[in-house]
């Protein structure tokens, strides 16, 4: 028996297929783009293809992430909040709170011994605590991602940023750049304004170890010492499998428990 | 001049007014005001206590510049008057630490009050100043003094710029979008959000459900007039009511807002978007007065 977990997100599409077992035999991430279906339909033939497998063989499909109502050939759904659940029990099962920051939204997560939901918080209406507001900031610092997240690293002080919005933090960016204020330190500073708001959504619930940070601003080897250091203690990432990726397994994880 | 491509629906009409029919050289006192928001900037000069000329222009990447620019906009359309021939100035709005050659700077909150009795009339008593990035409800008294105030201004949401993104969105002029967001039936539900950097993928989601540009303009200013009214709950809404900044000369907004209230905006007898120009400048007046005595 496959199965596939597809996870449509505002920016991202990913789509894992897994068999019976809990093995993932294939995944693949894509631009969502702007027609959702498309793009649903693209990244499971790609995923199925890498796996070596025909449409026939998936016996169950679970959808999630915001454009879930986009993928019309899924046979069940799933909740955001589950599938970041499910999948970070089942990469890291000693998370106890996850945190997952995405492109348009940021969630934490309380989990229990055994992977269930115990509560969570989400902020979805501020792009100031979302990969968007990163995407805006190199925009602006002229940089790639990778060194984005490497320049916050170099800084020798951290400066606050008083913005809190995206809109606001492009002005204070420029002004910072034309007083001569190296990249490293904006970019820390960034980071850290960041990861202020994404704590402060975790602090809603009870922070308990380990933390496990998903989604796609757990590649940004910056934020990741940002949440460090504003929460004083331990941040994991997923070691196996890209940190956007982890709601896909977990879609996929709940297609495998539905059809056992 | 910044030549307009014609892509720019954001663009607003920059102006630059001279009262015509009088000679600056008879008043006594020449004061000037300098709002320098974070989308426009605006000089104003005041003639013995009336607006004689202005400039209305967008605020660029520096400050100063601005300023400098919109002062030198305003002169050069007087004709005559010389930098020197400016008794007093007054620097005002977000960027007013960056008006070099201000006398003094006043916060934009004390001068949108005092503008406002000067564009709507001391009956005036809440002032909603919409910006270019903040949004503000002010009470004030007869004078145009400040008794209470609230300000939204960590979030882009509902405010000029954000207007500016959806005007592009859409490829409508930033002009028409008032207009155009009340020639719908039915009042659509708002959209969910109002932030500005995700309006732009919920309306483009809107879009492809085919929904047309005047339901998606509805959807977005029932959205920000129910914003700006929880803002002015806060502070209490009294008669008379009036409007402030760039966003007062959306009627779509306007309208929403007045329907949510149920209450009339006052009617402004000059540009409300130099409210607070006017008023520093009227502060620099009695300041220069003040200071001969």
């Amino acid at each position: 028996m496959v199965v596939a977990g597809i996870d449509v997100g505002s920016k991202m599409a990913k789509v894992v297929i897994m068999d019976a077992d809990r093995n993932i035999l294939s995944y693949v991430m894509a631009r969502t783009g702007t027609d959702h279906r498309e793009t649903s339909e693209t990244v499971l033939g790609e995923a199925l293809e890498k796996a070596g497998l025909k449409r026939d063989d998936l016996e169950k499909i679970v959808a999630t992430g915001f454009g879930k109502i986009s993928v019309p050939f899924a046979d069940d759904e799933v909740t955001q909040v589950i599938a970041a659940g499910r999948g970070a029990y089942f990469v890291r099962p000693s998370a106890r709170t996850v945190i997952e920051v995405g492109a348009e939204e940021s969630r934490a997560i309380s989990l229990d011994e055994n992977g269930n939901v115990r509560d969570f918080a989400l902020a979805d209406k501020c792009a100031a605590g979302a990969g968007s507001f990163v995407d805006a900031m190199i925009r602006y610092l002229e940089v790639t991602p990778e060194e984005f997240g490497q320049l916050a690293l170099q800084a020798t002080r951290a400066i606050p940023m008083n913005a809190q919005c995206v809109v606001f933090a492009e002005s204070e960016v420029v002004s910072l750049l034309h007083s001569n204020v190296p990249k490293a330190e904006i970019s820390r500073a960034i980071h850290d304004a960041i990861a202020d708001r994404v704590i402060a959504i975790a602090r809603r619930l009870d922070i308990r170890d380990d933390v496990l940070l998903i989604g796609g601003l757990a590649n940004d080897i910056g934020f990741i010492e940002s949440m460090k250091r504003e929460l004083g203690k331990e941040v994991y990432v997923p070691e196996d499998y890209p940190p956007e990726l982890i709601p896909a397994i977990g879609a996929a994880l709940s297609a495998v428990q539905g059809v056992r | 001049m910044v030549s307009v491509q014609e892509s720019e629906y954001w663009r607003w009409p920059e102006t630059v007014w001279v009262d015509e029919s009088r000679n600056w050289q008879d008043a006594e006192v020449i004061s000037c005001g300098i709002d320098l928001g974070s989308v426009s900037t605006q000089a104003v000069i005041v003639a013995d206590g009336e607006l004689y000329a202005y400039a209305s222009m967008r605020t660029g990447t520096s400050s100063s510049a601005s300023s400098e620019k919109a002062l030198n906009a305003v002169l050069e359309k007087i004709g005559d008057m010389k930098r020197e021939d400016i008794h007093y100035i007054v620097g005002t709005g977000y960027g007013r630490v960056s008006v070099p050659f201000a006398n003094k700077t006043i916060t934009e909150i004390a001068c949108h009050g005092r503008g406002a009795v000067y564009v709507y009339g001391n009956t005036v008593r809440t002032v909603l100043d919409m910006g270019g990035q903040d949004l503000k409800a002010i009470k004030i008294d007869s004078r145009g003094k400040v008794i209470n105030f609230l300000m939204n201004d960590k979030c882009a949401a509902g405010t000029g710029r954000g207007i500016e993104v959806v005007c592009d969105l859409l490829s409508v002029p930033i002009t028409e979008v008032g207009d155009m967001s009340l020639k719908v039936e039915e009042e659509p539900e708002p959209v969910s959000t109002t932030c500005v950097v995700f309006a732009k993928s919920e309306i483009l989601g809107l879009i492809r459900k085919g929904w047309n540009r005047e339901m998606i303009l509805a959807a977005f200013f029932n959205a920000v007039s129910s914003r700006v009214v929880e803002l002015l709950e806060r502070v209490g809404v009294e008669a008379d009511f009036a409007i402030t900044g760039g966003i007062s000369k959306n009627v779509g907004v306007v309208r929403r807002i007045e329907n949510k209230l149920n209450m009339k905006a006052l009617e402004p007898k000059v540009d409300p978007q130099l409210a607070g120009a006017i008023g520093a400048a009227l502060f620099a007046r009695a300041l220069y007065i003040k200071s001969r005595k």
